[in-house]
């Protein structure tokens, strides 16, 4: 086996110096009965030409986005990653270290983390930011976690504005111990109540920006409202490009913002691995989940990188710890970090406007085909449309078409009747004109 | 002096000092590298773009005004900036990784080409499930795998990480308590030797956590548990193979003990690479447990991340598995992504754990390491990665100290401090000689019932010379802190881009970013 480099005389040799004669003897602990005597039921041993003709059969079945007219967004958005970011993230040194628990051999590691967490900050506008959690989604329901512990209440009202398998995911992780989560119902109109919704027992409240729908509104007066009673204002942000051409949460009041860092750095991956950005204000800092690198200075005065303020972490303060994660999302950390390095402030302001720019020249279109209406006043490089019938049918004969038109309501609420004929669809930096005029011609004929 | 033959100079110099000052602070291939707040400048970019059509725009009264800060490079610039940060990092391409617990073993590259073949790298999780058939098919494809390797009947795919794992495991165990009335059980067991998570997922999710201790011979005794087991418990956390690197004796008699209380057993995977084609965690009586992909199926660590951890769960368990899961009907799969469609599958989920389906990166990665050995060179990285273990344990034996006897371990040794008693070197010191020597120190202080903890992992990823150099290594630094020769350990390490940090210093006044320094802020 080629990643095996003990050879049977090693292994011979090796058990005579342990002083045993099998290598069973050194299971002696397994129950005798439990020991397999035959090997598990699956293939045996491959070479590599023959895995990778294997694993390419597989992926050959599924429609690659790059090969298509292609607009689904909805919380993953196909961008263009520069060739070196990835060439960068698979060197050795990166791809194959671990946690730096050892800072003295990876500061390169924390260097990188340091940076990263600058300039998340930098971007959601707000003070500190952790060294990245799993994703989007979880971050976001930790960041409700985190504003019950800074409030000590037990409340979350949740906007309509927020992807539905967010707000799955804060429901699944904040009904224990008595935590409760206030819906509201999905708002493709941005017309919403949410101030209605706030009392004086609610520790948060959580809106995505720009919102699921696509909408983007000034989030001023809901931020003044929550922090007149008490609460704290959570923004999730699932397509971070936004924040290079519209405000950032924290100019707006944010007191946690928890995002979704693929667009930077990162392909589609059919959902992950993913990178989830986590920024706060820095009063509250000891209260947030997930790792932090801080700035020191070692035994010779140099300054120098560490993970720190572990004692807010499960190894160290295990059951009392204010999460249990235990991961980052490292290297997706750093393919962010090296992506927004290379943009800088002029790239990613250019990159932002690209996407504003094709995604309103494809409303422009779209609301051209008979049938089809855009509901956005506002947004980003994502809208919603309302078309005549089941929304899932028509991104089904889209497909068909070799247009992936989308993300249909359908899918991800199809127990709401008066969703059902809505789509979201996203446009990036990678339309071209092209996409564009087939993509509205397709629905056309779709809806003819 | 002298010369060879085109007259230029010969000799290798006078030898002087290796610690003298440089100018550039740059030690020859070790690059100083500064910070890219400190050199990169807010309209220098790395990344062309096309020219934004002509539009108005949409952005109502939210578009941007003020600056963001952030600093760009052009690409060589950043190429150079990463290579060289790169270049401060130990890493398991480099060198021997003992690091216990973690399973550093080697990641086949492979497996990184195939992540990013088009069909798997390029699809969205969104995009109509007719054109991902291949995605699906090799999430159950590597699901069914997992299943067999582990006895288990049923599996959730999505969990983010191993402690994402335990989460998923026990919303499972408290749904299937929840559905069956039975809200009165609030404490979860855990043994003293567990991981940090085990205790902070439980508390996580309001339970109690209850401390079983451990045996002297470093195991969980199945009366110890009997004694704590009664109506209000919920369920057992427990690691197998365990923390200190023993598979756990008395697990069937434990795993029959908690269910005659009505209690479940979550097994925590951390170590499954021990007996990968060896011992089937099913066939003990476990009702759940994750297993982390990037330790057990070689997805790279990546400095931290990202992780997957799926959860195996017993039938009991299978009804609450969370969303998505994979259904397969008249020969076809599918994804079913929402609790209505799932329902009318009688499946019963305890709700959503990620939005989309969880790591498919790391899925393709682990499913062409398990092609690759094949069930055959599954088991054989098993036995390899505890005899190593074990051949570590014979060759260092006599001179370092084992907390509960000398006996066969699995994949992983542990040794505690008694062998550095009075020798003035702790721990933390012996691990950082051990950088000076070139090596990745093993898992200092863990588990925490052993006294100043080395826990070694050496993994089947090393060839028997590599192991003896180390075994030699070690013995030489055992010898030399018995000798007395303290500063060898103080003093370390000496030959690293930084020598040890100021941890308290970070801690009392954390720095967690750039600042712009106080003249350029007065400035503006």
């Amino acid at each position: 086996m080629r990643y095996l480099p003990l050879e049977e005389a090693d292994r011979k040799l090796m058990l005579e110096r342990i002083g045993v004669p099998t290598i069973d003897d050194l299971f002696a602990a397994v129950p005798r009965d439990k020991l397999l005597d035959h090997l598990p039921d699956l293939p045996r041993v491959r070479s590599e030409m023959e895995v990778e003709r294997e694993l390419s059969a597989l992926a050959s079945r599924n429609a690659a986005a790059g090969a298509h007219p292609f607009f689904c967004g909805a919380g993953a958005y196909r961008h263009h990653v520069p060739a070196s970011v990835d060439h960068l993230i698979q060197r050795s040194e990166f791809l194959t270290s671990y946690t730096p628990y050892q800072p003295e051999i990876t500061q390169g590691t924390l260097q990188v983390l340091f940076e990263f967490q600058t300039q998340v900050a930098l971007l959601t506008g707000m003070e500190v930011a952790n060294a990245s959690m799993y994703d989007g989604s979880t971050a976001t329901a930790e960041a409700v976690l985190m504003a019950h512990r800074i409030t000590r209440r037990r409340k979350a009202v949740v906007s309509g504005s927020l992807h539905p398998q967010y707000r799955d995911v804060i429901c699944t992780l904040s009904h224990h111990g008595g935590s409760r989560v206030t819906a509201l119902p999905p708002d493709p109109d941005a017309n919403e109540d949410l101030i209605a919704a706030i009392d004086g027992e609610t520790s948060c409240v959580v809106v995505q920006y720009p919102g699921f729908f696509g909408h983007v509104r000034d989030l001023g007066e809901i931020a003044a409202a929550a922090h007149a009673k008490g609460a704290l204002l959570v923004v999730a942000v699932t397509e971070i490009v936004a924040l290079g051409a519209i405000k950032s949460p924290g100019e707006m009041g944010a007191d946690i913002v928890a995002a979704e860092g693929q667009s930077i750095g990162n392909g589609l991956s059919f959902g992950g691995p993913y990178v989830g950005l986590f920024a706060c204000r820095s009063k509250h800092v000891r209260q947030m989940p997930g790792r932090l690198c801080g700035e020191t200075v070692d035994a010779e005065g140099r300054r120098g990188f560490v993970l720190t303020l572990s004692t807010r972490e499960q190894h160290i303060r295990r059951e009392k710890a204010t999460s249990n994660i235990c991961t980052n999302s490292g290297l997706c950390a750093l393919a962010f970090s090296i992506h927004m390095t290379l943009l800088g402030e002029r790239g990613l302001r250019k990159l932002a406007a690209v996407n504003h720019a094709n995604a309103v020249a494809l409303a422009d279109m779209l609301a051209g085909v008979p049938g089809v209406s855009v509901l956005n006043e506002t947004f980003f490089n994502e809208f919603t449309i309302r078309v005549p019938g089941h929304a899932g049918d028509v991104i089904e004969r889209l497909a068909e078409k070799g247009v992936i038109g989308g993300v249909p309501l359908s899918r991800l609420e199809p127990e709401r009747a008066e969703l059902i004929d809505l789509i979201v669809v996203a446009s990036t930096e990678i339309n071209t004109d092209e996409d564009r005029v087939r993509f509205a011609t397709a629905l056309a004929e779709v809806l003819a | 002096m002298s010369m060879n033959r085109q007259g230029r100079p010969t000799d290798t110099g006078t030898g002087e000092t290796a610690s003298a000052p440089t100018f550039t602070g740059h030690r020859g291939l070790d690059h100083e590298e500064s910070l890219i707040f400190e050199r990169g400048r807010l309209d220098k970019t790395g990344v062309d773009l096309p020219e934004p059509k002509a539009v108005a725009t949409r952005l109502g009264n939210v578009a941007r005004q003020g600056e963001i800060g952030l600093p760009g490079l052009a690409e060589p610039e950043a190429v150079r900036h990463y290579v060289r940060l790169s270049r401060m990092n130990y890493a398991i391409d480099s060198g021997l990784y003992p690091l216990g617990s973690c399973t550093m073993k080697h990641n086949p590259r492979l497996n990184e080409r195939m992540a990013r073949l088009p069909g798997f790298g390029d699809i969205h999780p969104l995009q109509p499930q007719s054109t991902v058939a291949g995605a699906i098919a090799l999430i159950e494809l590597l699901g069914g795998y997992l299943m067999e390797l582990t006895g288990m009947p049923a599996i959730a795919m999505s969990p983010k990480a191993g402690a994402h794992g335990e989460l998923c495991g026990m919303l499972a165990i408290k749904a299937a308590h929840d559905a069956a009335g039975d809200s009165l059980r609030r404490i979860v067991l855990v043994p003293e030797s567990a991981h940090g998570t085990n205790p902070a997922t439980a508390a996580f999710m309001g339970y109690s956590v209850k401390t079983i201790p451990a045996k002297t011979n470093g195991t969980v005794a199945a009366s110890d548990v009997k004694a704590a087991l009664g109506p209000d418990v919920a369920a057992i956390m427990l690691t197998n193979p365990n923390t200190c690197g023993l598979f756990e004796p008395e697990i069937v008699e434990i795993a029959r003990a908690v269910h005659d209380a009505g209690a479940y057993f979550y097994c925590d995977g951390a170590n499954f690479n021990a007996i990968v084609g060896k011992v089937r965690p099913g066939d003990l009586g476990i009702d759940a447990m994750h297993i982390n992909l990037h330790k057990t199926f070689s997805t790279p660590h990546g400095g931290g991340g990202p992780g997957a951890g799926p959860v195996v769960l017993s039938e009991r368990l299978a009804k609450y598995a969370p969303l998505p899961f994979i259904h397969r009907e008249d020969g076809k799969a599918r994804l079913i992504e929402t609790i209505g469609e799932a329902e009318t599958l009688g499946a019963d989920p305890f709700g959503r754990l990620t939005a989309f389906h969880g790591q498919m990166g790391m899925f393709v990665r682990a499913l062409a390491y398990m092609l690759s050995h094949g069930s055959d060179g599954m088991r054989q990285a098993s036995e390899d990665a505890v005899l190593s273990a074990n051949y570590m344990r014979a060759g260092l034996r006599d001179v370092m100290t084992q907390p509960f006897g000398d006996q066969p371990c699995m994949h992983e040794v542990l040794f505690d401090d008694q062998f550095l008693k009075d020798t003035g070197v702790t721990t933390l010191d012996f691990a950082k000689a051990m950088i000076d020597e070139g090596y990745h120190p093993m898992t200092m202080y863990f588990p925490l019932v052993v006294h100043g903890a080395m826990l070694i992992e050496p993994t089947e990823s090393e060839s028997r010379e590599s192991l003896d150099i180390f075994i030699d290594t070690l013995r030489d630094l055992t010898r030399a802190a018995k000798a007395g020769e303290t500063e060898r350990f103080t003093s370390a390490p000496r030959f690293t881009p930084r020598r040890r940090l100021d941890e308290t210093k970070a801690a009392r006044e954390p720095k967690l970013r750039w600042m712009p320094p106080p003249e350029k802020q007065a400035a503006e």
